[in-house]
């Protein structure tokens, strides 16, 4: 371990930033909650009634998570931040593991590093240990804002220390996943499917099985009842599990070899096939693993939430407020769940779009363009062959997500017509995708060094579906999201003109980026 | 047929407020190997990137083949091969199937090159680009620009990386294409190499040319070391014109001459009774110290503008 306070004394000034403005960001998560709800309820009496519908909303609990005490302000902070809250510390802790190891690893930079007398382990020790003060920043100071707000201070620790918990948790599966792949991306993109499928898993917990929940490391966060009835062991869980996954990845370093994962490199092929020779054959080439595992896990993310079936209408109850607010247009309550559940996957596929989209970004910058561009391939027909991947991709994984929904629906149901009409119905949230994946592609013409604000939409878009009428964003910024203008199928019937028009400004979008990018010198 | 492949006059590009290239002049005729020598950050790169049309020059004039290299640069490509200096591969593509992507793009690679190219520089085209060294990136990046049918070789410092028998290799291939009638424009630190392969240098500073001619004529402004064993030192050697440094021990005589006036100090020294003469030609490593040198003694904004 010789090194490793040196080490972790180079990494936490290469991340200061981050361990400013992620802790800032997630502590404001928690504590807007508090306000929000406080300036929206203005008596206990308007309180409790709203309570009781979101109580009765199975969209809501599938997206937040269990309902519990919500007719107090912590209650809803806990029900609102808590699941998003986890996510956020799960993407922190994989992009503050993943670029001090594996990152590290494949630029060679960690070679320099290693033949300096530090210990064997003391790189990724100090990750770790980075990773780990992070997610201490972020606990202490989510707590400390909670407890400044007035809320009640022993849940206040729970939910920030729990937060905290959860991102040891997925530093542990962040550190192990850089140990199985051999690429930053796959690093990225296992963790990354953890932190999914941990979060799905507790969804389908929520509001079927309950035992699910217990599968899911953001379902052990929840079980703390944090203001209501705060328990502390279930954080036990996410310790024992960080501890494990920690030592197992430990144990996969010392058995790979370094630079390696832990298939050991197999020779491929010495020429290239036919397709290969295009703008396009090369951007499907290098695409086309993101693309066919966005479209596995969304037609397993289907698969999951059509398996429920008609039942959702069991969870709501009878009230008939709750049944308002659950169909949100007035219809079918089953309807209202399923177009929201639509739009929620919609969302998920268009984090393919994005990344897809700012693929090219991420070629320039690894200076392989230039080579490419050195030869008779055109601009516009390189960047053009991304384009297609993307719009083809996206279209692609939104059928997936659409048949998977469609499938199980009907094999519970016994309605066979749902697997045509459910794809349809996820599709037409499609040009809504395409327009934030077109935005990507302008800030790639326009302003290549501010791709980040492509994420940035979508988190605009999540937070107008999750937030906007419980918190009754104002109008203009709910407008802003493309997807507020599409027809809110199946709750109302489909409409051509926003569709085709939606399209459109996907296309401008795209199109204008496309442009852009021509026009100015490439790095 | 005299034609040049290059012709570049008062090439300007900013980046913000640095002057990358400010005022460039270069010529590469055709069926030469044109050297491009200069220090790191001299604006080499620069030049060659205005050239593929990945970058948009800011003022003065760029030809590339006859054409305009930003709006004609895919006409233009498919008879050119670029080899950056580092060269960054897809981790998950092997070395074959980018030799034979970038041969696609250029229009086609003759089977039978790349099949001996890659024996010559023995390099496996199965390997994933994650796994090869830096080195052996390189040679797939050459390997697919000398096995396409193209005119023109735009290289970037191509050697950085390779072994001195891979050199040796690639000195072989430029020659080769050379005498098919072909042009390379070669920017390159071995000075070794540049003195072996091209025809002609030039030598750029701060994005200027400050030298530019065959070996022989750049040779020619450089001085020339002299020592000689004479019978008797003829008197008024050290106020002959171009004469530097001069050095007499006894009968021994050691001096720096302008190569210019080379012919007169031999005049005189032959008056005295030559026994032993040895004489040393400037290198180009000369050369080139004198360009970087100027950089640390004095910024000598007017030697550069003697030259022009």
């Amino acid at each position: 371990m010789t090194g490793t306070l040196v080490l972790l004394r180079a990494f936490l000034r290469r991340d200061r930033w981050m361990f400013v403005w992620w802790p800032i960001g997630i502590a404001l998560l928690y504590v807007s909650q508090g306000w929000s709800v406080d300036g929206l309820y203005q008596t206990q009496a308007e309180f409790d009634k709203a309570a009781a519908d979101m109580e009765g909303n199975a969209a809501l609990i599938a997206m937040a998570g269990p309902a519990r005490a919500l007719n107090t302000t912590g209650g809803q902070v806990t029900w609102q931040a808590a699941a998003f809250g986890a996510i956020l510390v799960g993407l922190m802790s994989m992009f503050l593991v993943g670029r001090h190891t594996r990152a590290d690893e494949e630029s060679g930079r960690d070679e320099l590093l290693r033949a300096a007398p530090v210990g064997r382990y003391a790189p990724q020790t100090a990750a770790v240990l980075d990773a780990a003060l992070a997610n201490l920043v972020v606990g202490l100071l989510t707590a400390g804002t909670l407890a400044a707000y007035g809320l009640a201070v022993a849940d206040s620790l729970g939910l920030g220390l729990g937060v905290m918990f959860c991102g040891w948790f997925f530093s542990g599966v962040a550190l192990l996943a850089a140990q199985l792949t051999t690429s930053t991306r796959a690093a990225y993109g296992l963790a990354g499917a953890v932190i999914g499928v941990a979060y799905a898993l507790r969804a389908f917990g929520d509001i079927s099985a309950a035992a699910l929940s217990w599968l899911s490391p953001i379902g052990w966060y929840q079980a703390m009842h944090p203001f209501s009835g705060l328990r502390w062991w279930p954080a036990l869980l996410l310790l024992a599990g960080a501890g494990a996954l920690i030592a197992g990845a430990y144990a996969v370093f010392d058995r790979r070899d370094y630079g390696a994962g832990v298939l050991p490199a197999r020779p491929g092929p010495d020429r290239a096939a036919p397709s290969l020779g295009t703008g396009l054959g090369l951007a499907w080439r290098l695409q086309r693993p993101a693309v066919l595992s966005w479209a596995f896990g969304l037609l397993l993310g289907g698969l999951a939430f059509g398996s429920m079936g008609s039942d959702v209408e069991d969870l709501v109850g009878d009230s008939q407020t709750s049944r308002d607010l659950v169909a949100q247009g007035g219809a079918d309550l089953v309807d209202g769940f399923y177009a929201t559940m639509m739009l929620m996957l919609a969302l998920v596929a268009a984090g393919f779009a994005i990344s897809s989209a700012l693929r090219a970004r991420g070629e320039e910058d690894a200076g392989r363009v230039e080579t490419l561009l050195a030869t008779a391939l055109r601009r516009r027909t390189w960047l053009g062959g991304h384009v297609v991947v993307t719009v083809a991709g996206t279209l692609l994984v939104m059928g997936a997500a659409g048949v998977g929904l469609g499938v199980s629906y009907a094999l519970v149901t016994g309605d066979g017509g749902a697997v045509v009409r459910l794809t349809w119905q996820l599709l037409s949230f499609t040009p809504g995708v395409l327009v934030l994946s077109g935005f990507a592609r302008l800030l790639h013409g326009v302003l290549p060094r501010a791709t980040l604000l492509a994420w940035l939409a979508l988190l605009l878009a999540y937070v107008v579906l999750l937030f906007g009428e419980l918190l009754q964003l104002p109008q203009w910024l709910q407008d802003v999201s493309p997807f507020e203008h599409l027809a809110f199928v199946p709750v109302e019937d489909f409409r051509w003109a926003p569709f085709v028009a939606v399209t459109a400004v996907a296309a401008v979008l795209s199109v204008a980026g496309q442009i852009a990018f021509q026009r100015r010198d490439v790095h | 047929m005299t034609e040049n492949v290059i012709e570049i006059r008062e090439l300007v590009k900013r980046f913000g407020s640095l002057r990358a290239l400010d005022g460039l002049d270069l010529t590469v005729e055709r069926g030469t190997v044109h050297g491009f020598l200069g220090p790191n950050g001299a604006g080499k790169s620069t030049t060659i990137r205005v050239l593929l049309g990945l970058l948009r020059k800011d003022g003065g004039e760029a030809r590339l083949l006859g054409g305009d290299p930003w709006h004609q640069s895919a006409e233009l490509h498919a008879r050119l091969a670029y080899v950056p200096g580092d060269v960054n591969l897809w981790p998950n593509l092997t070395g074959g199937e980018v030799i034979d992507l970038l041969g696609r793009l250029r229009g086609g690679l003759d089977e039978r090159r790349r099949a001996n190219l890659l024996e010559r520089f023995d390099l496996d085209p199965t390997k994933k680009g994650r796994s090869y060294s830096k080195g052996n990136r390189q040679k797939v990046a050459l390997v697919a620009a000398l096995a396409s049918d193209v005119e023109l070789l735009l290289l970037d410092e191509p050697t950085s990386g390779l072994d001195p028998l891979m050199e040796a290799v690639f000195r072989d291939c430029i020659d080769d294409f050379r005498s098919e009638g072909h042009s390379v424009l070669l920017s390159s630190h071995i000075l070794a190499e540049v003195e072996h392969l091209c025809d002609r240098v030039s030598i750029i500073r701060s994005g200027r040319c400050v030298e530019s001619g065959t070996l022989a004529e750049l040779r020619h402004l450089t001085r020339t070391s002299i020592t000689a064993d004479l019978a008797t030192v003829p008197a008024g050697i050290a106020d002959l014109p171009g004469v530097h440094d001069v050095d007499i021990d006894n009968h021994r005589v050691h001096l720096e001459v302008d190569t210019t006036e080379l012919d007169a100090v031999l005049d005189l020294l032959q008056t005295g009774g030559v026994r032993t003469l040895e004489s040393q030609p400037p290198t180009l490593e000369d050369l080139f110290l004198r360009h970087y040198g100027d950089q640390v003694a004095a910024p000598a904004p007017t030697e550069e503008d003697v030259r022009r």
